[in-house]
């Protein structure tokens, strides 16, 4: 569903804030993998989404999305094929704009945009209908500007948008990270719930070790800008986090340096 | 002073405010909702004019030079456009190279720095000589008003349409945008060529209210456009929260401005410092948001709830 071929990537070239990001990144998905993807401050993980979403294109490599090679396009023309939650709760959606307005912008995700109604009667029911199955009761509140919701609620109303026309592949950048444990709990499973309900291919960055190991059928680890551990299927339900941060101290060599991943 | 003066003056600063108008709505598409100050304006708002005044001259119909200053500020939207996009020049110094440039071009489609037309010669849509003792369907304020709730309309329409939700969400959040499919850049410019077409209008307006078109004319014209838009949401803010309401609040604030600025004037005080005192007063306007944000704000309490 996705191939990523030896991408390299590199921050500020020429400066002394040079940055190798990525370093000959490979990756290839199943069409219905679920991927969560963990690694240290900079190891590369948002690098990576934002280099499959296009914010910039590589240096190297080349990059195909259900075997179309979008290496080159922009990110406005790849978003046809992607769903995107992004870490920060504002930046999935459009705060001044109403609930019922943001999903008809993401229901209109690859279609030319021209003088057609912005949002018609029929969406607006199947928007209603769609916020139920959220339970977060936003189904009652269609026309409030998002602007006015929690964190949590707009990165649930984004995991919708981002799922409302289905994608080949979904796109979750930390999209828990910025909410309380309890808000975040509530949101990762409002997440299975649509990638279990759409058999969606989804690639996920976590902070946290034990989210990584009890969502997805598969999870990597990354380290400076390449990819150092991959597990999936039985072997990948077996992993605890105290395995797992041996597994990755015999792959880097190191000891695993982010406390906030151990205490997750 | 005599208050028959002021009286007298008050339709005149009605017509040139509901003209003005126009103009703060142009400036409201790309200041509130594209999230740009477009300095092109104050070159446009003579373009307007001057291809009004000299397609009528050489003999066209009203309505068609109309249309051509509306065309020729729109493009002057699209240099703006291109300056900002396509050549990643940030938006207010790209605003204020189109409205040098058009320095130049003003004056080469005029041919000279003020170009007049007789209003018993041509046959005006508006004039100050249609204020009173007209026909009252020939009157400026009403024919003004009637061009006005059209526009609003019209605009209303096209912010409701696909192209102008993606437009909105362009200026409220160009990442989003970018992730749901929308071209951005393309929005940028499609935007800054709608504000100055309805600029340009204003401008061919204008200038046939005055009876001349002149260089000079759009000096400061972003600074009483952006008068209007902040006197309007601070008087009808929070009772307009429509959109098309909100447009009209842009009109009413700039009638505000244009009799505000006509009794000041009554008070005898000297003209010379009128630009200045508009200017102080939209800085101190743009300033309380953010003393009212830096001195004025509750503390947050922690430990708010966290419904998910």
């Amino acid at each position: 569903m996705l191939e990523l071929k030896n991408i390299y990537k590199t921050f500020n070239p020429g400066t002394i804030n040079e940055k190798l990001a990525l370093d000959g990144l490979s990756l290839k998905l199943k069409e219905g993998d679920f991927v969560t993807v963990i690694g240290g401050n900079g190891a590369g993980k948002s690098t990576m989404l934002n280099a499959v979403a296009g914010t910039w294109l590589v240096d190297e490599g080349q990059i195909l999305i259900d075997g179309t090679d979008v290496t080159k396009l922009p990110e406005h023309k790849r978003a046809v094929y992607l769903g995107r939650v992004f870490q920060d709760p504002m930046t999935g959606t459009a705060a001044t704009m109403g609930i019922e307005e943001n999903l008809a912008l993401a229901k209109r995700r690859g279609k030319t945009r021209l003088l057609g109604p912005g949002i018609t009667k029929k969406e607006r029911e199947e928007y209603r209908e769609l916020l139920k199955t959220l339970g977060l009761g936003l189904e009652d509140r269609l026309t409030s500007k998002v602007g006015l919701l929690s964190g949590g609620q707009r990165q649930a109303l984004t995991l919708l948008m981002a799922t409302l026309k289905k994608p080949k592949l979904l796109l979750l950048d930390e999209h828990t990270a910025a909410l309380d444990p309890k808000t975040a709990a509530k949101v990762l499973e409002i997440t299975d719930m649509i990638v279990n309900r759409d058999h969606l291919t989804t690639l996920m960055i976590t902070h946290n070790m034990q989210d990584a190991i009890s969502h997805g059928n598969r999870l990597i680890m990354m380290m400076d800008g390449k990819i150092i551990l991959d597990i999936e299927g039985e072997e990948k339900k077996k992993l605890t986090v105290r395995n797992l941060l041996d597994q990755f101290e015999r792959a880097s060599g190191k000891e695993f340096s982010n406390d906030s991943a151990l205490l997750g | 002073m005599n208050i028959t003066s002021l009286i007298n003056a008050l339709p005149g600063a009605c017509a040139q405010g509901l003209i003005w108008g126009i103009m703060a709505i142009g400036v409201y598409l790309t200041y509130r909702i594209l999230d740009i100050a477009d300095l092109t304006v104050d070159g446009t708002m003579c373009t307007g004019g001057a291809v009004c005044i000299m397609m009528m001259v050489s003999g066209h119909n009203v309505w068609v030079s109309m249309l051509a200053a509306t065309g020729a500020g729109m493009l002057a939207g699209l240099a703006t456009g291109i300056f900002h996009t396509f050549m990643g020049i940030p938006a207010i110094l790209a605003g204020i190279l189109t409205q040098l440039s058009l320095y130049s071009v003003n004056l080469k489609v005029m041919g000279k720095a003020n170009q007049a037309i007789n209003v018993d010669k041509y046959d005006l849509l508006v004039s100050l000589r249609y204020i009173k003792n007209v026909p009252f369907l020939q009157n400026t304020i009403l024919i003004v008003a009637v061009v006005i709730v059209l526009l609003i309309a019209i605009l209303y329409w096209f912010f409701g349409t696909e192209l102008g939700c993606s437009l909105r969400a362009t200026g409220c959040n160009p990442n989003m945008s970018r992730a749901q499919g929308i071209n951005t850049n393309v929005n940028k410019v499609l935007g800054l060529m709608i504000s100055n077409g309805l600029v340009a209008f204003s401008s061919a307006l204008l200038a046939q209210y005055q009876g001349f078109a002149d260089v000079n004319m759009g000096r400061g014209a972003i600074v009483i456009g952006l008068a209007a838009v902040i006197i309007g949401e601070a008087v009808f803010g929070r009772i307009f929260h429509n959109f098309a309401l909100r447009l009209l609040s842009v009109v009413l604030g700039s009638i505000l401005y244009y009799l505000v600025l006509q009794t000041v004037i009554w008070m005898g005080i000297d003209t010379d410092l009128l630009k200045m005192l508009s200017a102080l007063v939209v800085a101190l306007f743009l300033a309380f948001p953010y003393w009212k944000g830096k001195y004025f704000t509750k503390p947050v309490k922690r430990g708010g709830n966290t419904n998910a």
